[in-house]
């Protein structure tokens, strides 16, 4: 089959794209003041993610980040937002105090930052010999109803005691009608 | 930088940034959601790990996708929980920066 010209390209364009909306959006949700800036920042971020986990071939995650992430997580926190007035007063304490934490904490995140990625990028990881299946949305379903159905099941009974508990703690409180 | 998407040492690198900002966020803010922001970039941060690592360098290749969706699930789970905590400390305190809830700082 003849290849669409400029194919390489724009493969190469779109994972760029991704890139630089995971990395814009997790700076918007680190910096700004605004905390609603910071939702729409963590959902940037998660777009870019589904991206990157379609370039690193499993689609049925990319999915699932998109649909969880943004269309779940994301629209909770800003359901919170509405409710609970978050906007950060402006600082009490003196210009002094906000620079030292901001520098401690850039320090301290830049830190991480270089350390985790010079391990990553230096250590010489070993290549598998040969892969056993190859990662598909079949392998996925077959593997989650055999080797992990224990573990599925559970993890449908932690989602239920959350969905009660946060019922629950919500509720307590409340004034009556 | 080298920018081939068949790589991991970019993958590393963006999971390795996601957990300096969720750790920025973390330390600088000032509000309780804000700090729940952040950790959902940290839990980002893991995922992107697993991914890359489970693409690169895994005999089978299922299994880190099926552990990144249960690291979903459970932040799907800690997230109703937490903004639920955070509704009722509002309706107590009428605030929910963390400077102000204070009552257990002896």
């Amino acid at each position: 089959m003849k290849e669409f010209p400029g194919s390489e390209y724009a493969v190469g364009f779109v994972f760029v794209v991704a890139v630089l909306a995971t990395i814009a959006g997790a700076s918007l949700a680190a910096l700004t003041t605004r905390i609603i800036r910071g939702v729409c920042g963590l959902m940037l971020c998660c777009v870019g993610l589904a991206g990157l986990y379609y370039f690193l071939h499993a689609p049925f995650l990319s999915l699932m980040e998109i649909l969880i992430y943004v269309g779940a997580i994301c629209v909770t926190i800003v359901f919170a937002v509405m409710l609970a007035e978050p906007d950060e007063a402006p600082a009490r304490e003196s210009r002094r105090a906000v620079l030292g934490w901001g520098a401690l904490a850039l320090a301290i995140s830049g830190a991480v930052f270089w350390g985790v990625a010079k391990l990553g990028m230096s250590h010489a990881w070993a290549k598998p010999a040969a892969a056993v299946n190859t990662g598909s949305v079949k392998d996925l379903g077959v593997a989650l109803l055999t080797t992990y159905s224990f573990a599925f099941e559970l993890i449908s009974l932690v989602l239920l005691v959350a969905i009660l508990g946060a019922l629950v703690v919500a509720r307590y409180g409340r004034t009556k009608p | 930088m080298n920018l081939s998407y068949d790589k991991p040492e970019i993958y590393l690198a963006i999971a390795a940034f996601l957990l300096a900002a969720g750790i920025y966020g973390l330390i600088r803010r000032r509000t309780l959601i804000g700090m729940l922001i952040a950790g959902e970039l940290i839990f980002s941060a893991a995922s992107l790990n697993f991914v890359t690592m489970n693409r690169f360098f895994v005999t089978d290749p299922a299994v880190g996708q099926i552990f990144v969706l249960f690291i979903m699930a459970l932040a799907a789970a800690e997230v109703s929980i937490a903004l639920s905590i955070i509704i009722a400390v509002y309706r107590n305190y009428r605030s929910i920066g963390s400077k102000d809830l204070s009552e257990l700082n002896g």
